[in-house]
C-alpha cells in the first residue's frame, strides 16, 4: 500500500470516526509520513476544536442595528395582520351587505309577483 | 440548553418581543463570530448576522426545541452566509472561487497577522482565512461548531458527499500549510 492510497482516511482516524483496517493499519505502522500526518491532523482538530469558546468582538453599532431591524419587521408584521384583520372584516360587510341586497330584492319580487296576482 | 435562553425561547415563542431582544443581546457575538469566520469580513459578518435574526424572528415559532438555540441560530447563519456569499458571487464573478482567497480587512486582525506569533493557534487563524470560503464553511461547520455534515449539506444546498469531500479538501490544506516542510508535499511512497 502507497500512503497517497490512504486518501482522506488519515484525517477521519484521527478524528476518531473510522477504524483502519488491516492494511491500512499494518501500512500505517511502518511508515512514519503517515504517522506524522495522522498526530498532524489531531492536533489540527484539537486546535479546531479550540476555536468554538473564541468570540469576536463585534463593532458596537450592530446589537442596535438588528435590534431596529426586528422591531421594523414586528411592526410591518403587526400592520400586515391587522390589515389582513381589517380586509377580513370588508369582505364580511360585503357578504353581508350583498347577502342583505339579495334577500331584499326577494322579498320586494314575491310582494310585486302577488300584487300582480290580486290584480289580475 | 442554558435555562436563561430556554426560558427567553419560550417567553419570546409566545410573543415577548423584549425576550426576543434579550435573546439577541446573549447570543449575537457568538453568531457574529460565526458569520465572520463564515464570511471572513466584517461587514458582510454584519449583514449576515443581521439577516440570520430576522429569520429566526420570523420563524421562531418553527423552533421546537429539540436541539439547542445556538445550534438552530448557526444553521440559520450558515443558510444565510451561503446565500449572501452566493449573491456577492453572481454581481462579482470570481469572488467565490475555489481558489481565491478572502483577505481578512478587520484592523484587530493586521496586527495579528504582522506579527507572526508562530503559535499554532495564530497560524491556524491566518490559515482559515487563507482557505476558498466553500472549503472554510464546512470545516468551519464540522470542526469547530461541530454541526453534523447532513445539516452543513443541507444548510449550503448540496449533498451530505459533496459536504464530505469540501471537508477533507479544507483539512487537508490547513494541515499543509500549517505542518509541510518545503520540499515534502506531495511525495508518497510505497510500504
Amino acid at each position: 500500500m502507497r500512503c497517497d492510497q490512504l486518501g482522506d482516511v488519515l484525517s477521519e482516524a484521527a478524528e476518531g470516526n473510522r477504524v483502519l483496517d488491516k492494511s491500512a493499519r499494518r501500512h500505517v505502522e511502518q511508515c512514519l509520513r503517515c504517522q506524522a500526518e495522522v498526530v498532524q491532523y489531531r492536533r489540527l482538530l484539537k486546535a479546531l476544536r479550540a476555536m468554538r469558546t473564541e468570540v469576536l468582538e463585534p463593532s458596537p453599532g450592530l446589537l442596535p442595528e438588528i435590534l431596529a431591524a426586528i422591531e421594523e419587521a414586528g411592526e410591518r408584521s403587526a400592520l400586515r395582520s391587522l390589515l389582513s384583520g381589517r380586509r377580513v372584516a370588508y369582505i364580511g360587510g360585503i357578504a353581508a351587505a350583498t347577502a342583505a341586497a339579495a334577500g331584499g330584492a326577494i322579498v320586494i319580487a314575491t310582494r310585486s309577483r302577488k300584487r300582480l296576482r290580486l290584480a289580475s | 440548553m442554558p435555562v436563561e435562553v430556554a426560558d427567553l425561547v419560550a417567553a419570546a415563542q409566545a410573543g415577548d418581543r423584549q425576550a426576543f431582544d434579550e435573546l439577541v443581546r446573549v447570543t449575537y457575538a457568538d453568531t457574529y463570530t460565526l458569520a465572520y469566520r463564515l464570511t471572513g469580513d466584517e461587514e458582510d459578518a454584519q449583514d449576515v448576522v443581521q439577516e440570520a435574526y430576522l429569520r429566526a424572528f420570523r420563524g421562531l415559532k418553527r423552533f421546537r426545541g429539540d436541539a439547542q438555540f445556538s445550534t438552530w441560530m448557526y444553521r440559520i447563519t450558515a443558510n444565510c452566509a451561503s446565500t449572501y456569499l452566493g449573491k456577492r458571487s453572481r454581481h462579482r464573478h470570481d469572488e467565490l472561487s475555489e481558489e481565491l482567497a478572502v483577505s481578512d480587512e478587520r484592523e484587530s486582525a493586521n496586527p495579528e497577522l504582522r506579527a507572526e506569533t508562530g503559535a499554532l493557534r495564530d497560524r491556524l487563524q491566518v490559515a482559515l482565512r487563507a482557505l476558498p470560503p466553500r472549503l472554510r464553511a464546512v470545516v468551519v461547520l464540522r470542526d469547530i461548531y461541530d454541526l453534523p455534515h447532513e445539516a452543513i449539506a443541507a444548510e449550503l444546498g448540496i449533498s451530505e458527499s459533496a459536504a464530505k469531500v469540501r471537508l477533507h479538501r479544507a483539512r487537508r490544506k490547513l494541515r499543509e500549510d500549517l505542518f509541510s516542510i518545503p520540499g515534502d508535499v506531495g511525495e508518497a511512497h510505497a510500504m
